[in-house]
């Protein structure tokens, strides 16, 4: 196996080494039931206790209890959604958007069945939200407005300060959840100076493991729990703490922190550096978002004419890893739900290859792909029956 | 991350016969590139055999693999026996495929029958053209990939199918909106039930075939049986389901005689004419 390039950090990362470190004494040690009396447990429930002070300040929240430990992002999500529905049970209507993750989607389509309304919002062909559709659609018995942060396939961020501006000016009683799973460790995030009400975050995006997320809930909203029985977490989130995944996440924010300026920067520069090599080598190559301000290590890519689950093979046989939203890779058949809100044209859809970067990223194997990927698409290329059309596009980039 | 045999990734590394035939015999299309694969087939044939084959695809790495093995399972046979060439045999060929990649050895299978359906081979007769019959419009289920009712009963046919997921996974029909999913059960329970009516009109003997099948295997299969211990078995008369019969040498005051009846004369009737035989000693 030639060594390994990994440049799908938005599907997960590396554990951090120091993450490691953090969570092995509870393991090992300090492993006691951090609601037990006795001074054993004294450990634990510090540690339980220095990690959610830790995620306050990761969050900017104004105090400790609006922090709430879970298992992912997806049951961030859940909890956010699904407890502030139970607490507002005369309001009927959400509002999402049509790129949201699958955890946010698939639960809107089980809510509309059991009778909810739910607006999704699109996206313009750059992928941001049309804000003027978000407008029209807050109403009187809008209960929440779930929205991401930034997307995981494009990487393209949307401007939550505006957006809950324009909610809370039409509805002030209307909530809003920012799934931040894709920004936590890549840009700042500041729950005060948004103005968010619920903000959901899953570890493993930011190195440290999977099984481990965070919520942040507004002290001036109430929710129901989503897993009921013990007293945990207030009791809004029952099942005895992940002390040793806790920690784990904790240093992993602290670390993301620290490591903010390197992530704007400097990542930044070599996914910007990779991307606009691929657009001048590669004549059939076309960036998906154009002009859209994105988080710093994300790029999606469409390949004209070719098909994104043979390139991934083809990089995948030389170490390097990505993604795509063909229809190929998820064997649902149709490609990415989110490309496909942004009419991404058909040609290219099927050959959309995402490459997400992180601080492990080196210059050297962003120099190797850059190197390569030229020579693998044209062999891909080569297989196709649209010669016609790819000598139209070769002469026209010429 | 797909379980690929060997085969299929051997051939998508490295394909066989790419390009186009100039001056090809036969051209056949199957998918699109809106659907997300297509592929186009060249062959070349002289004296009715496939001399030359040459694919392009815009697909995955299973779609690929099945163009380029297809190429392969043709040269140099007759056109005759390709035609016979299923989806299946594609498959089988590759070392298998995951269940929800079948739908690219069908594409080959679509490819391949549309080349040889534009393809006349000598002595070729096309009935539609003698009789200026209009061909019907195929019936599309699907939409959304523009799946035919044809290509359905095909898949069903070649593979046993069974469950509309299983149809999703070779031809790709419900895999977008899913609105044709009773359509497709409807294909499926039709297809059944024929094949159950047909089974059963093969099995269905009039009263004369009956008795006449009934005296032969006594005759023919069990009297020689029980001749070999010194007895013997005459057939009296026909009953609808009752056969009555006579024991006869060794076998007439046998005290196993009941056992005789019933586990070997009774039982062998009932296996090849009608479950429903009861056999009677008289």
């Amino acid at each position: 196996m030639t060594n390994l390039i990994y440049l799908d950090n938005n599907a997960t990362t590396k554990v951090d080494e120091k993450v490691l470190d953090a969570m092995l004494p509870y393991f090992k040690d300090e492993y006691a039931n951090p609601s037990s009396m006795y001074d054993f447990a004294r450990g634990s429930s510090n540690a339980l206790k220095e990690a959610r002070g830790k995620m306050k300040d990761f969050f900017n929240a104004q105090n400790e209890k609006e922090i709430l430990f879970t298992s992912c992002g997806s049951e961030s999500a859940n909890t956010a959604i699904r407890g502030v529905l139970n607490m507002n049970k005369n309001k009927k209507h959400i509002i999402t958007t049509k790129v949201e993750h699958p955890c946010v989607l698939n639960l809107c389509q089980t809510l509309q069945k059991q009778g909810y309304r739910v607006d999704y919002i699109g996206v313009n062909s750059n992928g941001e939200l049309d804000l003027e559709e978000l407008k029209n659609a807050v109403c009187d018995d809008t209960a929440i407005v779930a929205i991401m942060h930034a997307n995981n396939e494009t990487g393209v961020l949307f401007p939550i300060e505006k957006i809950v501006d324009i909610v809370k000016t039409k509805n002030p009683h209307t909530k809003v959840f920012v799934d931040a799973v894709q920004t936590a460790g890549k840009v700042p995030i500041d729950v005060q100076a948004m103005n968010v009400d619920l903000l959901g975050i899953s570890g493993h995006k930011f190195h440290a493991p999977k099984g481990v997320g965070a919520l942040y809930v507004n002290s001036k909203t109430l929710i129901t729990p989503l897993i009921v029985g013990g007293h945990q977490e207030r009791g809004l989130r029952a099942g005895t703490e992940n002390v040793p995944y806790i920690a784990g996440l904790a240093k992993a924010a602290e670390l993301a922190v620290d490591n903010l300026n390197y992530e704007v920067h400097e990542v930044k520069r070599l996914r910007d550096k990779l991307e606009s090599s691929i657009l001048k080598t590669v004549f059939n190559a076309r960036l998906n978002t154009g002009v859209a301000n994105r988080v710093p290590n994300t790029t999606n890519i469409g390949f004209e004419y070719i098909e994104g689950e043979l390139i991934l093979l083809h990089l995948s046989d030389i170490g390097i890893c990505a993604s795509s939203g063909s229809a190929c890779t998820s064997g649902s058949l149709e490609p990415s739900h989110v490309l496909r809100a942004m009419n991404v044209p058909f040609t290219s859809i099927h050959g959309s290859i995402r490459f997400s970067l992180s601080k492990f990223t080196t210059e050297k194997e962003i120099d190797y792909v850059i190197e390569k990927l030229p020579g693998i698409i044209d062999k891909i290329t080569m297989l196709s029956p649209y010669q016609d059309e790819l000598n139209a596009l070769r002469k026209l980039k010429a | 991350m797909w379980d690929y045999s060997e085969k299929v990734m051997d051939h998508y590394r490295n394909p066989r016969n790419v390009g186009k035939l100039d001056n090809a015999d036969a051209i056949g299309e199957a998918g699109s590139l809106a659907c997300g694969d297509s592929l186009k087939i060249y062959l070349k044939i002289e004296n009715g055999i496939v001399t030359d084959a040459k694919f392009q695809t815009f697909g995955c790495g299973s779609a690929v693999a099945s163009s380029s093995i297809l190429t392969e399972m043709i040269i140099g046979k007759p056109v005759s026996e390709v035609r016979k060439i299923t989806n299946k045999d594609i498959a089988d060929e590759l070392g298998g495929l995951p269940p929800e990649k079948m739908h690219c050895s069908v594409m080959g299978y679509e490819a391949l029958e549309d080349a040889l359906k534009n393809y006349k081979e000598d002595g070729y007769v096309d009935m539609d053209e003698i009789f200026g019959e209009e061909k019907k419009p195929e019936k599309i289920v699907c939409q959304c990939f523009g799946v035919t009712e044809n290509l359905i009963w095909d898949a069903i046919k070649q593979n046993g199918l069974k469950t509309v997921e299983e149809i999703t996974n070779y031809t790709k029909a419900a895999g977008a909106c899913g609105k044709c999913k009773g359509l497709i059960q409807d294909i499926i329970d039709t297809y059944y039930h024929k094949e159950k009516e047909e089974k059963k009109l093969e099995k269905t003997l009039s009263p004369a075939q009956k008795i006449l099948k009934i005296n032969s295997i006594i005759e023919n299969k069990i009297s020689p049986e029980l001749q070999k211990d010194g007895g013997d078995i005459t057939l009296v008369d026909i009953d609808g389901d009752r056969v009555l019969v006579k024991l006869q040498g060794k076998c007439s005051g046998c005290k196993n005689s009941t056992l005789t009846i019933k586990s070997f004369v009774q039982s062998t009737l009932r296996e090849t004419v009608d479950e429903n035989i009861e056999v009677i000693e008289v």
